[in-house]
């Protein structure tokens, strides 16, 4: 249902596993985020991802458990990579399979909001520009939001 | 023996992404630790920063926490997503 590796994520292949694992359901959306090839610090040429294990995995994994509960899904399916990518590499795959579709996208959008804001990952970006790592701004942390799903655990 | 863990930019910092060390008998708690740590990476600091959190053996705590040999502590700057 999971997954954090360094390992190539192939989207296609990874739906049609999914496709094959869920059987029957209504619909499927799935969501593929790549790495881009300019940020606003300069031409990306290469995206570094940290994360920290099991922690990252447990969150991502409640995140996981807090959308089954909201939505009635018949198959979830996350795959976030780690590591050094290029522009065009496949950082994330996010899959939602429901009855209805409303059901899935909406399952899908959330995974992802928490995907790419609460997750336990750490991200340097290597540009023409130099290096960077990327953190939130000040107040997106103040409520200190960020940690509520660690935290709970 | 203590496993430290530094992450993002803090292993920049610290010029590493991790070690392992015997604290002096003078740390004995988070706060202690990132003073301690803080002034030996002359980090002017960048540890000692509120947004930056502490996790104890893979649980995030709340400073003073207290820290034993055998534990693994990492220093966790706010996180970027994904």
């Amino acid at each position: 249902m999971m997954t954090v590796s360094a390992d190539p994520i192939d989207a296609g292949a990874a739906l049609s596993a999914f496709e094959t694992d869920i059987g029957g359901a209504g619909g499927i959306v799935s969501f593929t985020g790549r790495v881009r090839p300019d940020s606003k610090h300069g031409s990306v040429a290469t995206l570094h991802l940290q994360a920290y294990s099991p922690m990252t995995e447990r969150g991502i994994e409640q995140a996981i458990a807090q959308t089954e509960k909201r939505w009635p899904l018949s198959g979830l399916k996350v795959i976030h990579r780690i590591g050094d990518m290029a522009p065009g590499d496949t950082v994330v795959f996010v899959a939602a399979a429901a009855m209805h579709r409303r059901d899935a996208f909406e399952a899908a959008d959330f995974l992802m909001d928490y995907l790419k804001t609460n997750a336990i990952f750490w991200k340097k970006e290597v540009t023409d520009q130099g290096v960077v790592w990327i953190e939130p701004r000040p107040q997106d942390y103040e409520e200190n939001a960020r940690w509520a799903l660690t935290e709970d655990a | 023996m203590v496993q430290l863990l530094y992450f993002g930019r803090l292993s920049d910092v610290a010029g590493k992404s991790e070690e392992a060390l015997t604290l002096p008998e003078t740390v004995t708690t988070t706060t202690e630790l990132r003073s301690w740590l803080d002034l030996r990476f002359e980090a002017e600091g960048a540890l000692l920063e509120p947004t930056v959190r502490l996790a104890v053996n893979n649980e995030i705590v709340f400073d003073p926490h207290p820290v034993r040999g055998g534990d693994e502590i990492a220093f966790m700057p706010p996180v970027g997503g994904g």
